[in-house]
């Protein structure tokens, strides 16, 4: 691999980090809410009545997280195209795979309560002992898992 | 009240950070997970990066600023800037519940290269491979869901 390609990568890496890490601050900062995303997904998507309207009428907060989050992915697909930049593949495993994964990052996060960003930056962030177990775990088994598969 | 747009803004960044940091690309995280690439010169370390730049930044504000207003005396309960209190998760000791969660998030990952946050934030690819992970991804959080339900109703 070209050296310079690999270190424009990590600088990269660092500074999508670092945006990251702002984000998540920010929004502890400001609104006292940790950025996990696999928890503020299943409370937009799954909460139950009464959580729902303990979150303000109409929409709650966690809906205007995704929107932004997903807004940049919509904004990046029109811009990326035209600059002859590819999208990303999602097809890089056979189907059931893939609806395999998909259906263990779901329950495993919620069974866990939280995901890459919600233990790996926030609760790491706070020194949490549950997210540090959990991050190493989930790095693990990761690591096994992409190492018999790929 | 929480502040919508703060969280509007913060999904924002949280977006540009993880399409930027590469974190977005199933192909690189796979790389990045399989250490096979150990072996053959073709690994990517880049992506630890992520998490190191983001706790460089999250870690020393959490510390010095929310911290010591978590920690203040309860009669003068603080808030956060826009007013309501702060969420954080009940100090629980690391449990079976946990580590299994942790597993077999971690198996999902490494097979798919996708977690939650990459995968929402691709959705305007409209990709057929990506949709279908979503779905088996709400899936997998519902039948997380459905699985306390039972075990508190049988507790």
């Amino acid at each position: 691999m070209d050296t310079s390609i690999s270190l424009l990568s990590l600088i990269w890496a660092l500074l999508g980090g670092m945006l990251i890490g702002f984000s998540a601050i920010g929004l502890m900062v400001f609104n006292g809410r940790i950025a996990g995303i696999s928890g503020i997904l299943s409370f937009a998507i799954f909460s139950n009545k009464k959580q729902a309207s303990e979150a303000n009428k109409g929409l709650a907060w966690q809906w205007y997280f995704l929107f932004g989050l997903m807004l940049v992915g919509v904004v990046y697909v029109q811009i990326a195209g035209p600059m002859g930049i590819a999208a990303f593949k999602f097809n890089q495993v056979p189907t059931f795979l893939l609806v395999m994964g998909g259906l263990l990052v779901g329950l495993g996060s919620n069974l866990g309560s939280g995901c890459t960003s919600g233990h790996g930056i926030c609760g790491i962030g706070r020194l949490s002992l549950r997210s540090i177990i959990a991050t190493g775990v989930f790095m693990l088994t990761g690591i096994i898992a992409a190492m018999l598969v790929h | 009240m929480d502040n919508k747009w703060v969280a509007f803004i913060s999904g924002l960044l949280f977006g540009v950070g993880l399409l930027i940091s590469g974190m977005a690309d199933p192909a690189k995280v796979i790389g990045f997970l399989d250490l096979k690439g150990l072996f053959n010169g073709s690994w990517d370390p880049s992506l630890i990066l992520v998490m190191l730049g983001a706790l460089l930044v999250y870690m020393p504000v959490f510390h010095c600023y929310i911290k010591p207003r978590l920690n203040a005396v309860p009669e003068h309960k603080a808030t956060a800037i826009c007013g309501s209190d702060y969420h954080l998760p009940v100090a629980e000791k690391p449990n079976r519940r946990l580590i299994i969660g942790a597993g077999l998030f971690g198996i999902g990952w490494g097979i798919a290269g996708i977690c939650p946050g990459p995968a929402l934030v691709n959705i305007g690819s409209l990709d057929i491979s990506l949709a279908l992970f979503i779905i088996s991804m709400l899936t997998g959080i519902y039948m997380g869901q459905l699985s306390q339900r039972y075990l508190n109703s049988h507790a």
